[in-house]
């Protein structure tokens, strides 16, 4: 395997999958790709080197019923009532049957799980979990997942990288998928990259909102690459805030914190979620426990600080040991960038953005609407998260379905011929239009790509956050607009081919505007709270009218919402009461 | 909190524009909960939207954002502006690497030779996935944990001299990794790995310098998993020349 042997006039035929995005579920997918078929090759097209994907940075675990003492239906069960019943019942239990396996192959492939001390794999508590469920990794759980898939693909001779390519948009030829067209950072050139079968794998938009536990790339382009493409976004009013981010910077403190034992308390040193959710506490799902701190905060029982109101994260009574047995990452974090040692003293802690349950709508085996076009990870929904997704599932979802998506694009690939070329010719002439003739080249251009992007994310904070109405989020979707209006007078600050970061800001901005209009419309209509869909004027789950999926489809005009049913097998929709 | 200013003098270059590499300063406003990755954002937001260089998950995990800060190797998101000494900060794009764009360096060579010394499990038989997982204890874990945490941020190489002098040097993160593999007990691809470690290219031209450890922002220790290294190659060498090969493992 090498990263540069295509060339800037890479022939329009020589993949039979591309992978777009490097993360955990793209690379599965790559994997599987080949493993499913001995002749065909797979290009792992990414922005960033694949082990700098955001995988790296989740912490706290990966579910899977591995004992004695669990099974799918709890497993299922437990997602099913975290997600508040809009998951698809179906694809919860296909989901659960699939982790114990993926769990072992990653072993297999190296993975360093913590261990008990007979040998086996260790699992710990999770929030929404009824069981220890969670397998782990010390708290570096994404990032021991991502090097062991990243260096498991060096085996493969048939797995080709192309490092730092920016895939800028979708190439169609007789209504199926026919490649991608990409920007090569390095050389500067955009080309037309050929496939069968193209599967998005590129995570979620995080960035779209102004505190985020997100990295900078999180920008999501595969869900605006499929959107353009005429594929519709599910569920995308439904962005989880994860309880437990850094004030300031947004960095994550994993929801393990809490699973090894961890107390949230407020400024009077009390447990407070006894009164939110007394049979979970610590241990309850995202969405109501990021609900509780903001109701502590609202109460006037935070804590003050440089950044805003807070809660307090206690590990003091884990003791030193336990912290840097199982929480090494959190020490580290809190040690470098809240200048204090968790061992003796509480974490300032608030909710921030952290994922995405909505995505690019897929079903369990990752096809889209749109023939060769696949979805995996967190820039899909297949739908497993509904409302609300469990801590530790999101990245068993990138392996099972990883797996699952990278299969079935190889036996389409192995069914489908040869695109012709043309419709990529035709479609890198016009996209060397859209960038270079028309961005690039651009003459004056009043806005800033960084003015009109802090813009966007304080928008998308202070109307499509943890709590929604109706008067803010139609104040969304129109200042949306506008700021899509001012999007076309945005200057790019660098002239230059090569490398040039301020262009790729300019372009994943262009993305997001897409992305958080498809949220905010999405948000709208939904008159009800459901999971991490909070509507102030609507505060009741309506079953009668909003237990279905929506799907948002881009059009010339504001964006188009349908819904789909919602797949329901053996759990009926039921009060969530923790 | 208090804003103060502070000069960043940052290495420019741009391969086929510019005759060689200059300096540019700029003068920011900084407070002291900002890190240097903070400060070069605030110039390509805020001053110059040229100035190029990589960055994702500003927590120290993703393994971009290295560079020479007043000459030390750092992670730009681990060192806050208020620790840096002098009056500037100054920073440089990792040494020892092609730059394609001011601080941005190409480290495709690092990612063949982690290829060449086989970073995964080396087994002749796989147990199939229904039997479980291979047992390890806890302490089977530690033998291989600590350079299993490498990064790939390449502030190893930037620091190695023999990395400088020959750039064919395998290298201190690949070596590390090689050895984590190695150590580890699912793994059987030591001697396979070793042969490819003892070349002239290999863990011999290391001359334990450590200055890999020393920058290290993981605690991977590659000096040490070098010279770990370096027994083992002995003893399997001391094997092939004393042990009959039917005696052999």
């Amino acid at each position: 395997m090498s990263s540069r042997q295509i060339p800037a006039s890479v022939d329009s035929t020589t993949f039979d999958v591309i992978v777009v995005g490097g993360g955990a579920a793209g690379l599965r997918a790559a994997i599987a790709a080949v493993d499913a078929d001995p002749k065909i090759r797979v290009g792992v097209v990414s922005k960033v080197y694949p082990m700098r994907s955001h995988t790296v940075s989740a912490e706290g675990g990966t579910a899977a019923v591995l004992r004695d003492y669990d099974n799918f239906d709890l497993h299922a069960f437990d997602t099913i009532k975290g997600s508040d019943y809009l998951a698809d019942q179906d694809a919860v239990e296909f989901f659960a049957k699939q982790c114990p396996e993926e769990v072992i192959r990653l072993e297999h492939w190296g993975c360093p799980w913590s261990r008990d001390p007979d040998g086996k794999i260790a699992q710990r508590a999770f929030g929404g979990m009824s069981v220890k469920r969670t397998v782990f990794a010390a708290d570096k759980v994404g990032f021991h997942i991502l090097h062991t898939l990243f260096q498991t693909t060096m085996k493969y001779e048939r797995i080709e990288r192309l490092d730092e390519w920016f895939v800028t948009s979708l190439i169609l030829e007789d209504g199926a998928v026919a490649g991608v067209v990409a920007l090569d950072l390095r050389g500067g050139e955009l080309a037309r990259i050929g496939a069968k079968a193209v599967v998005l794998a590129t995570g979620g938009c995080g960035r779209v909102y102004e505190f985020t536990t997100n990295g900078f790339i999180k920008t999501g382009d595969g869900m605006a690459l499929a959107y353009r493409a005429g594929v519709p976004l599910k569920d995308m009013e439904f962005v989880q805030f994860h309880p437990t981010a850094l004030p300031g910077t947004g960095i994550l403190i994993t929801e393990a914190a809490r699973g090894e034992g961890g107390y949230l308390i407020n400024k009077d040193g009390e447990r407070f979620l006894k009164r939110y959710v007394p049979a979970k506490m610590e241990l309850g799902p995202r969405d109501i426990l990021s609900r509780s701190i903001m109701a502590e905060i609202r109460e006037g029982r935070s804590f003050k600080g440089p950044y805003g109101d807070y809660v307090g994260l206690d590990l003091r009574h884990l003791g030193e040991e336990t912290i840097d047995r199982k929480l090494p990452m959190v020490r580290e974090l809190v040690e470098t960038y809240v200048g204090i040692d968790p061992v003796h003293e509480l974490i300032p802690v608030r909710p921030g953005q952290h994922y995405m349950m909505g995505g690019i709508h897929t079903n369990v085996r990752g096809e889209t609407s749109l023939p060769g076009l696949y979805a995996v990870g967190e820039v899909a929904c297949v739908s497993m998260n509904g409302a609300n997704r469990l801590g530790s599932n999101s990245l068993s979802e990138c392996l099972v379905f990883g797996a699952a998506t990278g299969q079935a694009a190889a036996v389409y690939a192995k069914k489908k011929g040869w695109p012709s070329g043309s419709a990529g010719r035709e479609a890198l002439k016009a996209e060397e239009f859209r960038i270079f003739d028309g961005l690039l080249a651009r003459e004056g251009g009043s806005e800033t790509v960084a003015g009109l992007r802090v813009e966007m994310q304080l928008l998308m904070e202070r109307t499509v956050g943890i709590y929604r109405d109706e008067a803010g989020l139609n104040e969304a979707c129109a200042r949306l607009a506008k700021l899509r209006d001012r999007f076309s007078n945005v200057a790019v600050g660098d002239r230059d081919r090569v490398f040039n970061t301020a262009l790729t800001a300019v372009l994943e901005l262009d993305f997001m505007l897409d992305v958080a209009a498809a949220i905010a419309h999405s948000a709208l209509p939904r008159q009800e709270s459901r999971g991490a869909h909070s509507r102030l004027d609507f505060p009741d789950r309506d079953d009668e009218r909003f237990l279905r999926h929506t799907l948002v489809s881009r059009t010339k005009d504001a964006p188009r919402i349908e819904y789909a049913p919602v797949t329901i097998t053996r759990w009926q929709p039921a009060a969530r009461v923790y | 909190m208090a804003e103060k200013d502070v000069v960043f003098r940052v290495k420019r270059y741009r391969p086929g524009h510019d005759a060689a590499p200059h300096y540019q300063e700029y003068r920011i406003p900084y407070t002291d909960d900002m890190v240097v990755l903070d400060g070069l954002n605030y110039i390509k937001d805020q001053i110059d939207p040229t100035l190029t260089f990589r960055w994702s998950c500003r927590m120290g995990i993703c393994g971009s954002c290295g560079a020479s800060v007043n000459g030390k190797l750092r992670l730009t998101c681990g060192i806050f502006i208020k620790e840096v000494r002098g009056r500037a900060v100054t920073v440089d794009p990792m040494p020892n690497f092609p730059i394609l764009k001011d601080l941005v360096v190409e480290f495709d060579d690092f990612l063949r030779k982690l290829q060449d010394v086989k970073p995964y499990i080396v087994r002749g038989e796989e147990k199939p996935l229904a039997e479980g997982e291979y047992l390890q204890t806890p302490e089977d874990v530690e033998a291989y944990r600590q350079q299993s945490m490498c990064i790939n941020c390449m502030l190893c190489y930037s620091a190695c001299p023999v990395f400088a002098a020959s750039d064919h040097f395998v290298g201190p993160a690949a070596s590390a990794l090689a050895y984590r593999y190695i150590r580890d007990s699912r793994d059987e691809g030591a001697d396979e790995r070793l042969g490819i470690l003892s070349t002239k290219t290999g863990i011999w031209e290391c001359t334990f310098v450590g200055e890999c450890s020393v920058v290290c922002p993981k605690d991977v220790d590659p000096a040490g998993a070098i010279q770990n290294l370096k027994v083992l190659a002995s003893i399997r060498q001391m094997r092939e020349l004393l042990v009959p090969k039917w005696a052999r493992r």
